[in-house]
């Protein structure tokens, strides 16, 4: 009986281990050099806050991150693959955080662990906290949670294997080929009179949104997405701003209607223009 | 273990420091709203001392009565009052409640004279009081920002303080 060999017409790496199953080894550059880096990440030991001690019992013994390849925490980010961005990234951190990145080795991933890498999370209202690392490198995995799970960022870690397994060695940006050649550092930010600064221009004051983009992830093209956090919305908030009437303080006139719809303890706010 | 409750140092620093003891004054913030956590005028029964005699009456507290360790400055922002309230707050090593010394001082001129010379332990705080609401401690050796970097301008945790990008994006507004 002839032996039937469906292909299916995923993708390349789908029908190699669909091969492997079958007795048929088959590899390419990419596959090899792909296996040899999703099998050893090396993160680098760098906790920022309270997420940091659930990045530290992922490491160890009971939820054991050796059982992947990625148990080698480095001291150096010369000698690290992946930074685990576990914490709030205040706007005082922030350049030493971009700083560090840029001195690791490539290929090198960001994984944004917690609700604070991620997007400033329960501090992004405050005047000092940086909103999503993002803004500043790009992230391949993000963690929702706070603090995640030690399960959450070995499912993490898994899935950055994932998207390991599935990059192209001609296209990855950091041989300068391809779309999205680097071929530069990313601009460390500086500190200024109102906020960070990248050549002299403000990025993000302190107390203000963003004036930059983030960078989208890899899937999307870990280019700098263009679009600023909601720059038509002008937010009032009650202790700030006399005009606004506050009858209690979770309902506020005057909050940005965006806000009010997706916040269900504000659900009878009505708008600024009401 | 020290028992000396906040209406008996008021007493007692009336009786021993005379005149550095004010009467407190009621603030004008908001009355809290009927369904909020405490209805009626916020007052304590700290001590509220002079700014004048402020040191004189923290060495009171350590030499005197022993409470010899200060925990924190706690700075309030009584934006409708056009003041800030600085709160002292020492302990006793040995344990026991801690005793609170309240200074007020107006907003636009927030000048207090500094503990650290007479208190080094008071160094930090006072910087981060210094850096976080702009309060100025006469007579402190290195008064510079301690959180926030140096070329940093504004006091962020000040009340009116823009947030939200109010400041800078939307100025017309
Ligand atoms: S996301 Fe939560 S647990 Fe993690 S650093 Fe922020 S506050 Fe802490």
């Amino acid at each position: 009986m002839p032996l039937e060999i469906v292909f299916p017409m995923t993708n390349e790496h789908e029908l190699q281990l669909d091969l492997e199953r079958q007795g048929v080894f088959l590899s390419t550059v990419n596959r090899f050099y792909n296996w040899g880096r999703r099998s050893s990440i090396w993160p680098m030991a760098f906790g920022l806050a309270c997420c940091a001690i659930e990045m530290m019992a992922f490491g160890l013994s009971r939820y054991d991150v050796a059982r992947f390849g990625a148990e080698l925490f480095r001291a150096s980010p010369r000698q690290a693959d992946l930074m685990i961005v576990a914490g709030t990234v205040t706007k005082k951190m922030a350049p030493q955080v971009v700083r560090l990145y840029n001195q690791m080795a490539e290929p090198r991933y960001v994984i944004s662990m917690g609700a604070c890498a991620t997007s400033g999370g329960p501090f992004r209202d405050g005047y000092n906290v940086l909103r999503g690392i993002d803004l500043l490198v790009p992230v391949d995995v993000y963690v929702p949670g706070c603090p995640p799970r030690p399960e959450a960022l070995l499912h993490a870690l898994i899935t950055l294997q994932d998207q390991i397994d599935r990059q192209k060695l001609g296209r990855v940006r950091w041989y300068g080929q391809g779309a999205k050649p680097q071929t530069t550092d990313f601009p460390v930010p500086t500190f200024g009179a109102q906020g960070l600064e990248i050549d002299g221009h403000l990025v993000d004051p302190v107390g203000g949104l963003p004036l930059v983009s983030s960078y989208t992830a890899p899937e999307f093209g870990e280019m700098k997405s263009g679009r600023l956090e909601h720059p038509e919305i002008v937010r009032h908030f009650p202790i700030m701003d006399p005009s606004v009437e506050l009858e209690h303080p979770l309902k506020a006139r005057g909050m940005a209607p965006e806000i009010a719809a997706d916040d269900l303890k504000r659900g009878e706010v009505g708008n600024a223009e009401a | 273990m020290p028992r000396l409750d906040a209406a008996e140092l008021r007493e007692r620093m009336a009786r021993d420091l005379p005149g550095a003891v004010l009467e407190v004054v009621p603030l004008q913030v908001a009355a809290a709203p009927p369904h909020g956590p405490q209805p009626g005028a916020f007052m304590t029964s700290d001590t509220l001392v002079a700014p004048s005699r402020l040191v004189e009456a923290a060495c009171y507290l350590r030499d005197l009565l022993g409470y010899a360790y200060l925990s924190d400055i706690a700075v309030v922002d009584y934006l409708a009052d056009d003041l800030f309230e600085l709160v002292y707050r020492f302990y006793h090593v040995e344990g026991g409640e801690g005793l609170t010394l309240k200074v007020r001082i107006p907003r636009d001129h927030p000048e207090v004279p500094s503990l650290t010379p007479a208190w080094p332990g008071a160094n930090f705080h006072e910087r981060e009081a210094f850096d976080l609401y702009g309060i100025v401690f006469v007579g402190h050796p290195f008064l510079r920002r301690i959180y926030m970097w140096d070329e940093f301008e504004g006091f962020p945790m000040r009340k009116d303080f823009p947030k939200q990008g109010d400041k800078y994006i939307g100025a017309d507004e």
